[in-house]
């Protein structure tokens, strides 16, 4: 007996949907024989989450606003993956997001009305977050850096240098000594849909980086040599596109965006700086399974983001109804990556048994 | 003076013994061509069976064998996607990171606060352990202290001076000439991320049995991640490796010791960092060739590609 | 331990990749102490065939006989222990290790501990039998082409090899080390191993083989004892037919300087120089030519012309413009285009639409792109017209680039590349691995380039395509050129000994 694996030679857009759905369901499968290994009852560990992130309008209201963040990083993300650049820092462009738009909030916040104060920190935020992103690059095009090692650096050095922030020079006056800023003045809090903690300023933004950046990466020239790189970099380098500028405005664009999730994040909800742990819970790391999973496409990521926001808020419902640590979400982001990884190898390749 | 001089030197070593181990595993993995970002994941795994084992069993010695039972285990993952399936390696390592720290705080869920009553102590060496000073920062350590050391060197004498040492090698420089050669090397791969899972699943033990004898979660803290970085300042070099973790450690007990001198402990958590970018920046400004990467690191190789 | 191959016997073998068969139903035989030619073209399958032989890739039908003994060989590890050995026409060798440690990974009986230094004397005293000298210490990447086809022979020896397949062994070397590469193959001949040469020239086939056998298109055409027969027998089973290209090259008067390249030095990608103060320059209506061994700078002074490479010293204009150290961009609007060697490698994006494909080097037109967006009805139509004008066999132009043949592909690229009417057109092994129709198609729209006024830069390792199509031709010879002749010089008869070095002619 003899086991064949070939290449699939056709991939219609419905093998790609059922070879999807398999391996979410296989995963969830697996998930629920973790949970049963652990004593956990799975059947009911499972449809908790589900039911805890959709199965409310309160649960949807909490899933939206997790997926902010996630389809801000997440569109970003498949760019910078698209031109073969793995950006696995971008939990810390988004910090770096949220450190630059806190400083203005906090400085210039005081004098400013909230239509002018709250551009303004978005667009510090950008630019936070794009500085951040903009060293690996810039590491990696000219000294060929690994990129990967890079970002993973920068996560730590803005971690610690953001904790430096608020527990030495930033620290609040109001805040009875705990690590935390000062809360940001009225006109730099941004507004909520009510009865929810949908900060729709960041939603608007979402949802619109999404639009650009489709466009950008199908319909212009930009995008077009991004996909070139990607492709084939030795065939981009011969057609002239310049990798070195490419690079740098994909890694400014990444984190860029990252750095706006972190304005959001930091303005909508936390309204203070605080640990990096508790600004983002992870949400850079998530981010790059959202955009893995939409298969790196900009518009999917809506799809994916609000998938995995809902993993999320789910894991929050278990913890409270179950008693189970936040981390149990990992099982399921990780459990589900394997299966999609297994997915997409059984999508490309075609494995026959014969005897 | 002198007291305070062979406490911190001692405690550098406590501090640097899992991050060798885990970069001893690393290196190996990565000198097969395998890049492992599955470390942190590996590591919180080996420290939960580690720990409960040795909770019940009283036995640190049985931990440490679950502990790397555990890792090799959980690491067949990261050597089924990106040997077998070929997969992108970032990921495949990014989802063994999630789930190793997601089973580690579940299954760690029912011990956390709880202590064991036994934890790994110190192990003095007769005769070695009475030499002034040095006796008692290097010969009055865990054993956990010795195995790294003792491995390290393993690694690095079957790395480069035996003809297995050489088909891993070659295997991370030129899978396809390593085949030609009659080398299985989907097998090498497998073996070298097993044999990596198990070096992280015993620094995990290190940390969940003797550093600290309290189940906390998450108590790998980022370490699995400073391995990685460890690794590329090592050079994929396990002698290196040596120099390099027991460097870090010390930077982890300069913070607490320079602390009450007003310098911030976040700067100097950030200098392994910054140290591991200033290395790459160094070598890539210089002779790439000095680098000594395996040339097909994080490369996927298919048989019978044409 | 298995017995010596005595005879070895291939039979009805069938090979495809994605549905193109490469391989079919071949039969094969060949006894100790005789050298067997394998004959073919570029993408004959004759390098399939043998990496099905050595167990790289299983065949989907037929079967293998040792000594009359059926046989498995589903990886290179059974292979070598059956005691068949191969050098591959790109070498397997570890770059960063050294010649020992190379030769120390597939060796069975290498010892577990040091096992450089204690098989160092066995190669030195192997290397001195058959007359293979190496430094077993120094790296691979240290050591000369023709250094590095000797560590992977000994290799093979080390490992007890009767059966030894030479993948284009000469096709890296000089005449020199080819002649001495012939001479220690012979002695092994002697010594009573059996040897199989994979080549397309047929000099070679008839200089060393006892038999040889003749593939076209994946099937066996013929075998012959190379006593019976004489080439041009050979040349028309290898090609199907008789040889003579049938393509007239009009005469052109002299006409209008197009590329100047003056003194021109550049380094190869290890830091040395690897062209060496070459100059020349090409006119319109020209078809000028490189020859030489590849490897000899070839490369590099093809991207030092079109801006992938920076110069070292020297200049280079191009219809009087400076160009030198521009980027390819600029390059290309100056009116350069380029047909870049392995097309797959550097050609295309091979996951991108044959429409976006056909833009690849114009996308930052003014046509396909307005205001940065892309105006995706230009770029159809214009893909559209390639295809119909370059008979480039697809689908349609909504297919994936990777899914076209290699010659398919190859007509794009040059469609792509002269349809905007380049003044200077550079073409690399335009031809390379390309089955005989498309291979006659390009030449004749070369000529046609040529006709039209445009003036052609080709690089060939290929004399016969040289000589149909050049007007002047430069043979480069260690980032030297050795001279450069008119077509129709006399001294043309030379080139052979110009491209090994031996010949020098005085700079005109």
């Amino acid at each position: 007996m003899k086991i064949r694996i070939t290449d699939r030679a056709k991939i219609t857009p419905r093998d790609q949907v059922l070879a999807l759905v398999f391996s979410i369901m296989a995963g969830l499968f697996v998930i629920g024989l973790i949970f049963l290994a652990f004593g956990v009852n799975p059947v009911f560990a499972i449809t908790k989450i589900f039911a805890g992130s959709f199965g409310s309008l309160y649960g949807f209201k909490e899933t939206i606003t997790k997926a902010i963040p996630l389809i801000l990083i997440g569109v970003g993300l498949t760019i910078a993956f698209r031109a073969k650049f793995w950006n696995i820092g971008a939990e810390s462009q988004l910090l770096m997001g949220a450190i630059f738009g806190t400083w203005v909030g906090l400085n210039w916040g005081p004098h400013l009305p909230a239509p002018v104060i709250i551009p303004l920190m978005f667009l510090a935020g950008f630019i936070g977050g794009a500085i951040w992103g903009l060293i690996p690059a810039f590491f990696k095009v000219k000294f060929a850096i690994n990129e990967v090692i890079s970002t993973l650096m920068m996560n730590y050095i803005c971690a610690e240098f953001l904790t430096f922030l608020i527990v030495g020079p930033w620290k609040g006056k109001t805040k009875f000594g705990f690590p935390y800023t000062d809360d940001l003045p009225e006109s730099a809090i941004l507004g909520l849909i009510s009865g929810s903690r949908i900060h729709y300023v960041t939603l608007i933004l979402a949802v619109l980086t999404v639009v650009i950046l489709g466009m950008i990466v199908y319909k212009t020239r930009f995008g077009y040599e991004v996909r070139v790189i990607g492709e084939n970099p030795e065939a981009a380098r011969y057609a002239g596109i310049d990798f070195f500028r490419t690079t740098l405005i994909i890694m400014a664009i990444s984190g860029g965006v990252a750095g706006l999730a972190g304005v959001g994040e930091v303005a909508g909800i936390h309204h203070y700086l605080s640990y990096p742990a508790s600004i983002s819970s992870g949400y850079g790391f998530t981010a790059i399974i959202v955009a893995w999973l939409a298969k790196l496409n900009p518009f999917f990521v809506i799809v994916s983001g609000i998938f995995f926001a809902g993993i999320l808020v789910g894991g929050d419902a278990i913890q409270i109804s179950l008693g189970l640590p936040a981390a149990t979400v990992e099982i399921f982001n990780g459990t589900l990556l394997v299966f999609l990884i297994m997915g997409d190898y059984f999508l490309k390749h075609k494995i026959s048994i014969e005897r | 003076m002198e007291d305070i001089i062979v406490s911190v030197a001692q405690r550098t070593l406590i501090a640097g013994t899992p991050l060798l181990l885990g970069t001893t595993g690393e290196v190996i993995c990565e000198r097969s061509g395998i890049l492992n970002l599955g470390v942190e994941g590996v590591m919180a795994i080996g420290a939960v069976a580690a720990f409960i084992v040795t909770f019940y069993t009283q036995n640190p010695w049985l931990g440490i064998m679950a502990a790397i039972a555990a890792g090799m285990m959980i690491s067949i993952i990261h050597a089924f996607a990106s040997v077998s399936l070929q997969s992108n390696q970032v990921v495949s390592g990014l989802a063994l990171t999630m789930l190793g720290l997601g089973i580690s705080s579940l299954a760690g869920k029912p011990y956390v606060g709880k202590a064991l009553d036994e934890k790994m102590g110190t192990l003095a060496i007769p005769f070695l352990s009475d030499i002034p000073i040095l006796g008692r920062i290097f010969f009055d350590q865990t054993p956990f202290f010795y195995m790294a050391i003792v491995l390290a060197l393993a690694a690095w004498f079957i790395l480069s001076y035996t003809e297995l040492g050489i088909k891993i090698r070659s295997t991370g420089e030129n899978p396809k000439a390593t085949e030609a050669q009659g080398v299985n090397v989907s097998l090498i791969r497998y073996g070298c991320i097993i044999v990596g899972g198990g070096f992280s699943g015993m620094a995990g033990a290190n940390l969940s049995i003797s550093y600290s004898k309290l189940w906390i979660e998450g108590m790998t803290a980022g370490r699995g991640w400073i391995v990685v970085a460890l690794t590329i300042f090592a050079l994929w070099n396990p002698m290196r490796a040596v120099v390099g973790a027991f460097l870090f450690g010390g930077i982890f007990v300069l913070q607490y010791l320079l602390q009450p001198l007003g310098i911030s402990p976040n700067f100097l958590a950030m200098l392994p960092y910054i140290g591991t970018l200033l290395v790459l920046l160094m070598i890539g400004i210089g002779d790439s060739k000095k680098l000594n990467a395996p040339a097909m690191l994080g490369e996927s190789y298919k048989r019978g590609e044409r | 331990m298995v017995k010596k191959i005595e005879k070895l016997e291939m039979r009805g073998i069938s090979k495809s990749f994605h549905g193109i068969p490469a391989n079919q139903e071949i039969d094969l035989t060949i006894s100790s102490g005789e050298i067997l030619g394998l004959l073919g073209e570029n993408g004959a399958g004759k390098t399939t065939l043998m990496n099905i032989l050595y167990g790289l890739y299983q065949p989907e039908a037929g079967e293998i006989r040792i000594n009359g003994e059926r046989v498995r060989i589903s990886s290179p590890l059974e292979s070598i222990n059956l005691g068949i050995g191969m050098v591959h026409q790109h070498f397997m060798l570890v770059d960063n290790h050294t010649a020992a440690e190379n030769i120390a990974l597939g060796y069975k009986q290498a010892p577990f501990l040091f096992p450089q230094k204690k098989i160092k004397d066995d190669i030195v005293a192997l290397s001195k039998k058959f007359n293979l000298e190496i430094d077993p210490l120094k790296k691979i990447w240290q050591l000369s082409a023709g250094e590095q086809q000797r560590v992977e022979i000994i290799k093979t020896l080390f490992n007890g090899a009767d059966l030894l397949i030479l993948d284009e062994p000469t096709s890296v070397l000089t005449p020199q080390e080819a002649q001495d590469l012939f001479r220690v193959l012979k002695d092994m001949k002697a010594a009573g191993h059996l040897i199989i040469l994979i080549s397309h020239k047929l000099d070679e086939i008839m200089d060393l083989c006892d038999r040889v056998t003749v593939l076209q298109k994946g099937r066996i055409v013929g075998h012959a004892q190379t006593a019976d027969v004489d080439k041009s027998t050979l040349a028309r089973m290898m090609v199907g037919r008789d040889v003579i290209f049938d393509i007239q090259r009009e005469k052109m008067p002299p006409s209008r300087q197009v590329l100047r390249v003056s003194n021109v030095t550049v380094n190869s990608d290890k830091g040395f120089p690897a062209v060496k103060g070459v100059s020349f320059d090409i006119h319109r209506n020209e078809i000028f030519g490189i020859a030489g061994v590849s490897g000899n700078g070839q490369r590099e002074l093809v991207e030092s012309i079109t801006g992938l490479r920076k110069l070292v010293s020297g200049k280079i204009t191009v219809n009087g413009k400076d160009i030198s150290n521009q980027s390819p961009r600029k390059i290309y609007n100056s009116g350069v285009s380029h047909v870049p060697e392995e097309r797959i490698k550097f050609g295309i994006a091979p996951g991108l639409y044959l429409y976006e494909n056909a833009i690849l080097k114009q996308h930052h037109l003014k046509e396909y792109s307005r205001n940065s967006m892309l105006a995706y009805g230009n770029i159809k139509s214009h893909a559209r017209s390639l295809v119909d004008a370059f008979q480039v066999l697809a689908p349609s132009i909504n297919v994936q680039t990777k899914d076209l043949s290699g010659g398919n592909i190859q007509k794009l690229i040059l469609g792509r590349e002269i349809s905007h009417e380049p003044d200077l057109l550079v073409a690399s092994h335009p031809t390379y691995g390309l089955d005989v129709g498309a291979t006659e198609y390009l030449r004749k729209q070369l000529l046609k380039q040529r006709k039209a006024g445009g003036a052609v830069l080709l690089v060939s390792e290929d004399l016969e395509e040289i000589f149909e199509l050049c007007d002047r031709i430069a043979v480069i010879f260690q980032g030297e050129f050795m001279g450069i002749l008119n077509s129709d010089d006399p001294q043309v008869s030379d080139i052979g000994l110009m491209m090994a070095g031996s010949l020098k002619l005085p700079a005109a």
